[in-house]
């Protein structure tokens, strides 16, 4: 399994039934794939729908029906389509169960910094800063390093996308939640061990007696 | 409201005017309303929007054509010109949280001064803002938008000047319709008065100054 799976597929076991959860662009628009069988989940597009489906079939796309990253999407039975304005009364207003994003980095508090990269990347903030603040529950879907870098650190040096910490940061290597604003290790992923999770991480990780393995 | 053709209605903008442009990536653009404005070279323009879509695509062809001397929005990461643009200093950006841009629009439009949000709160966002708290949670003061035109599209319009829209190309229309001095709206569909249930209508015929004509 690749690292995009492997954190797509453990995101999803976080959906239940009837929640209204929106998706980032990269590795969080996967989770869609992994809903677990028996529950139905609501997909927000903050362009302006919920009841996201798959992308359609070849040829079946239609112009005025895309995802928030303007790919053409098909819309489930159920849906509906709305203004800007009340997407994001969705959204800052907590009627969005849980959202999942990107990151560049997560520090050990919890902070989030997933919007620019001052001098090399400026692409502005979309609907991330509303989303980190405003969700009920926010979701972390990052790869653990970048160019040998751990991208869970102590203290983020990019701009913050919101002062309000994450509630959980999932990577190719472990699931780190934040209580007490302290990241603790819950569970790593299938053959990877404590001791590699912490040697990958700048970040200091409080480690319970027992980690399981996440149950993939 | 009147209906003009769309080289009449365009000819209504002047250089330098600030336009509210609706669209998501494109989707829900007035698209021969850009393609106008880049036909009658327009200059030195402020565009409200919440992209600059992709280059040759909606708002991005504004950007091409050096029509626009400031935007702003809440992303244009995915046109490599305005960011080109935008670091040589030929433009001005101003980058706003998308649920915080719409809503300053929406107090535009609304008669509201401005809005408070927790959006932003210890962010660069907060840069220079005041911060006011009420009930024991920080805000910040987001000033209302308005412009001098809005450019909206819709699905259908009817030849009052009733409007409705169509699945994801809804998403800034509506709220921009009520935020600028003069509304231009595009239609796909032109239909007669009544096709358009009453309870269909998103933004009612009084708020639209002109329709343009299909061509």
């Amino acid at each position: 399994m690749d690292a995009q799976t492997i954190i797509a597929k453990r995101i999803a076991l976080e959906l239940r039934d009837s929640m209204l959860v929106n998706l980032g662009i990269g590795i969080p628009t996967q989770v869609a794939n992994y809903v677990p069988a028996g529950i139905r989940v609501f997909f927000q597009s903050e362009n302006g729908l919920i009841g996201t489906g798959a992308p359609p079939a070849e040829g079946m796309q239609h112009r005025l029906l895309t995802d928030a990253g303007g790919r053409p999407v098909t819309a489930l039975p159920g849906a509906s389509t709305f203004d800007s304005a009340t997407s994001f009364g969705l959204i800052r207003g907590g009627h969005v169960d849980m959202t999942v994003l990107g990151g560049l980095q997560v520090d050990q508090s919890g902070h989030l910094a997933n919007w620019m990269i001052p001098g090399k990347m400026v692409p502005g903030m979309g609907g991330a800063m509303d989303l980190a603040s405003g969700a009920r529950r926010v979701v972390i879907a990052m790869q653990h390093s970048a160019k040998g870098k751990s991208k869970v650190v102590k203290a983020c040096s990019l701009p913050l996308t919101s002062v309000r910490p994450i509630d959980l940061l999932v990577t190719e290597m472990a699931v780190i939640a934040f209580p007490g604003g302290r990241a603790t290790l819950l569970e790593t992923a299938p053959g990877v061990s404590v001791e590699q999770v912490l040697a990958a991480t700048e970040a200091e990780l409080e480690v319970p007696q027992h980690v399981p393995p996440m149950s993939l | 409201m009147r209906t003009l053709s769309l080289a009449d209605a365009v000819a209504l903008i002047p250089d330098g005017a600030s336009l509210m442009i609706g669209g998501f990536m494109g989707v829900g653009t007035p698209e021969r309303v850009i393609d106008e404005l880049v036909r009658q070279g327009k200059r030195g323009l402020t565009v409200i929007a919440n992209d600059t879509a992709l280059p040759g695509v909606g708002i991005g062809k504004l950007i091409t054509a050096d029509l626009v001397s400031k935007v702003i929005a809440s992303h244009i990461g995915l046109n490599p010109e305005t960011q080109k643009k935008m670091i040589a200093g030929q433009m001005q950006v101003e980058l706003v949280p998308q649920g915080t841009l719409i809503e300053r629009i929406r107090a535009g439009g609304f008669g509201l001064g401005g809005i408070l949000t927790a959006t932003g709160v210890g962010t660069l966002v907060a840069e220079g803002k005041q911060k006011v708290a009420v009930a024991g949670n920080d805000y910040l003061v987001e000033p209302a938008l308005r412009a001098d035109f809005a450019l909206v599209n819709a699905f259908l319009a009817d030849y009052l000047g009733n409007l409705s829209y169509a699945l994801t190309a809804r998403n800034f229309n509506p709220v921009m319709a009520m935020a600028a001095d003069t509304v231009i709206a595009e239609a796909d569909n032109i239909v007669p008065v009544g096709l358009i249930s009453p309870d269909h209508v998103v933004t009612p015929a009084p708020i639209v100054d002109y329709l343009i004509a299909q061509g």
